[in-house]
């Protein structure tokens, strides 16, 4: 894979289908999909639990402006992920092509499927910090791989965002 | 409250009540003297004080340093050292304050730090 700006995009180019299946997956990823740590991950109380008040006011008003925040940031994410559906064959190396604009959304998508994999996963900080593990083994092995991989997306796009 | 441009004894005095002292002269006028003023006592609650609240960010392993930093540059607008001194702080120490003010803004900075995914909550500052 390489990854590159050219003038206001992000070209991911040469991705192999592996990659590329990985990329997809984010919108996928980034859904709680019900399971309770993955939505406290995402929706974390505003205080300690000593505000039962703040914490009551907090869901009923606050945290569904931020569901609504995360969904548009994972819409525009697979809008931009439908370049990888073409008809060609599944083995082809595709090329991806993020508009700068679309970078803050790519933060926050590769974020929300970052923090629900790590906590569905209950990942320990050391594994979170091997980053040299193999995503042969297990499904365990592979979320790490993707949480990793993930995350040197969103290192890229900081970058790029900072110059 | 005015009293006028040149101060009569009345008003000095009066000024002087609202300093809160008793006060007692003997000037060529004669005697002034003046009561303990009423000091009028009011309860308010803790929430009419506002006392002041503050911004904490938490310790989380999946978050980058460079997007924490990133965020306490957007959400405070404080230059990137400080911002990395506080993502240090919270990486090493696993908290770091933010800010503290009124509720309401730190209500708001909270929401903006939860919009962006950090571990955030708003503490009473006792």
């Amino acid at each position: 894979m390489e990854i590159c700006r050219r003038k206001n995009q992000i070209e991911l180019s040469e991705l192999d289908p592996f990659l590329a299946e990985l990329l997809r997956q984010i919108p996928t990823s980034a859904d709680p999909g019900g399971v309770p740590v993955a939505e406290e991950r995402l929706f974390s109380p505003p205080t300690d639990g000593k505000e039962a008040e703040i914490c009551a006011e907090w869901k009923l008003y606050v945290q569904p402006e931020l569901r609504r925040l995360f969904q548009t940031a994972t819409q525009t994410v697979a809008a931009d992920l439908e370049q990888l559906n073409g008809n060609e064959k599944s083995f082809v190396n595709r090329t991806l092509r993020i508009p700068s604009k679309h970078a803050d959304a790519w933060l926050s998508a590769l974020n929300q499927a970052r923090l629900v994999i790590a906590a569905k996963n209950n990942f320990t900080e050391n594994e979170l910090n091997d980053h040299f593990r193999s995503p042969i083994g297990s499904r365990r092995d592979l979320s790490l791989f993707q949480v990793n991989f993930y995350g040197f997306l969103q290192e890229f796009i900081l970058r790029e965002l900072e110059s | 409250m005015s009293c006028g441009l040149r101060p009569t004894d009345a008003c000095l005095a009066q000024i002087k009540e609202m300093e809160g002292t008793t006060h007692a002269s003997n000037e060529k006028a004669g005697t002034i003297t003046i009561t303990e003023p009423t000091i009028e006592k009011e309860t308010r609650s803790e929430e009419d004080l506002d006392v002041p609240w503050q911004v904490v960010v938490h310790n989380d392993p999946v978050n980058l340093m460079s997007y924490v930093t990133m965020v306490f540059q957007r959400v405070f607008g404080y230059p990137r050292e400080k911002a990395e001194r506080h993502m240090l702080e919270v990486h090493q120490k696993g908290r770091s304050v933010l800010w503290s003010g009124m509720r309401e803004r730190a209500e708001l900075y909270v929401q903006q730090l939860h919009g962006y995914l950090l571990l955030a909550t708003l503490e009473k500052v006792y």
